[in-house]
């Protein structure tokens, strides 16, 4: 499945890089804590937070994930917006809570990032 | 194994200053270490770790430091990070390394930080770890990274 999928699937809202669609999600990786997302994030994840400050631009630019979902209607300020558009990478919110976002996910084939790289 | 343009690796130095709360640039640092590791041909796994170190690092110099710097040493068998602050030091660091202790403020862990996971995360991610510490005056964290061991 490709973001354009998971923009449907998640009922979500793109709010950058919406030419960035096609990108190809394979693996998802769904958390509140950098520290966490840099150790175990592999390159071309898909986040899932609920985390909308700058920081999670620079986590995963290091991290060189592929797309960050905002959950719980949450979204991030004009500057973060401007600041991922800029450097590519796609950012979309959904209503949806965390739980749901990962299970649905689940459903139509995404797999934990850890699992792929076993 | 290193590949070819991994032989040629320049000594650079890479030099930032922290600042009290100065929380943007731990991830500034990073990816912008970790440009120049791309463009010297570095491994993945190399560029992550290094990567991780450094946000990590950067982190705890500006949650708990007054200031500080963020060096960063690439050579050609190692990389070495160091970070320098006058701050409040560390009491025990038998326990900060203890992974979940954390004395962050509530603003820092609503940032997504916080968790107690910086230096088990920093330890990690080193092959040589070495924190020298003095409660009341600073800390000094030096971490290396081998290029011609661990894969």
């Amino acid at each position: 499945m490709n973001l354009r999928d998971v923009k449907e699937i998640l009922n979500a809202e793109v709010l950058c890089c919406e030419d960035l669609l096609d990108r190809e999600v394979k693996t998802c990786f769904a958390c509140d804590l950098i520290s966490e997302m840099l150790l175990h994030v592999q390159s071309n994840t898909l986040l899932v937070t609920s985390l909308t400050n700058a920081h999670i631009l620079h986590a995963a630019q290091v991290m060189d994930a592929l797309a960050v979902v905002f959950v719980a209607g949450k979204r991030p300020d004009a500057t973060v917006i401007k600041k991922s558009e800029q450097s590519g990478l796609p950012l979309m919110t959904t209503k949806k809570l965390i739980f749901e976002c990962c299970g649905l996910l689940y459903l139509n084939g995404v797999r934990d990032s850890l699992e792929e790289c076993d | 194994m290193l590949n070819d343009s991994f032989r040629f690796t320049p000594h650079i130095t890479l030099e930032f200053k922290i600042g009290e709360k100065d929380f943007f640039i731990a991830g500034e640092s990073a990816s912008r270490v970790k440009k120049t590791l791309q463009q010297l041909g570095m491994k993945q796994d190399i560029i992550k770790r290094t990567a991780i170190i450094i946000y990590e690092a950067a982190m705890n110099v500006a949650i708990h430091a007054n200031h500080g710097t963020l060096k960063v040493y690439i050579d050609p068998e190692v990389i070495s990070i160091i970070t320098e602050d006058e701050g409040p030091g560390i009491p025990d660091i038998e326990l900060a390394m203890k992974e979940g202790y954390s004395t962050a403020s509530h603003e820092v862990r609503e940032m997504g930080f916080g968790a107690g996971m910086g230096l088990p995360n920093i330890k990690q991610c080193s092959d040589e770890l070495d924190i020298d510490t003095k409660v009341g005056v600073g800390t000094t964290l030096k971490a290396k990274i081998c290029l011609n061991n661990k894969n």
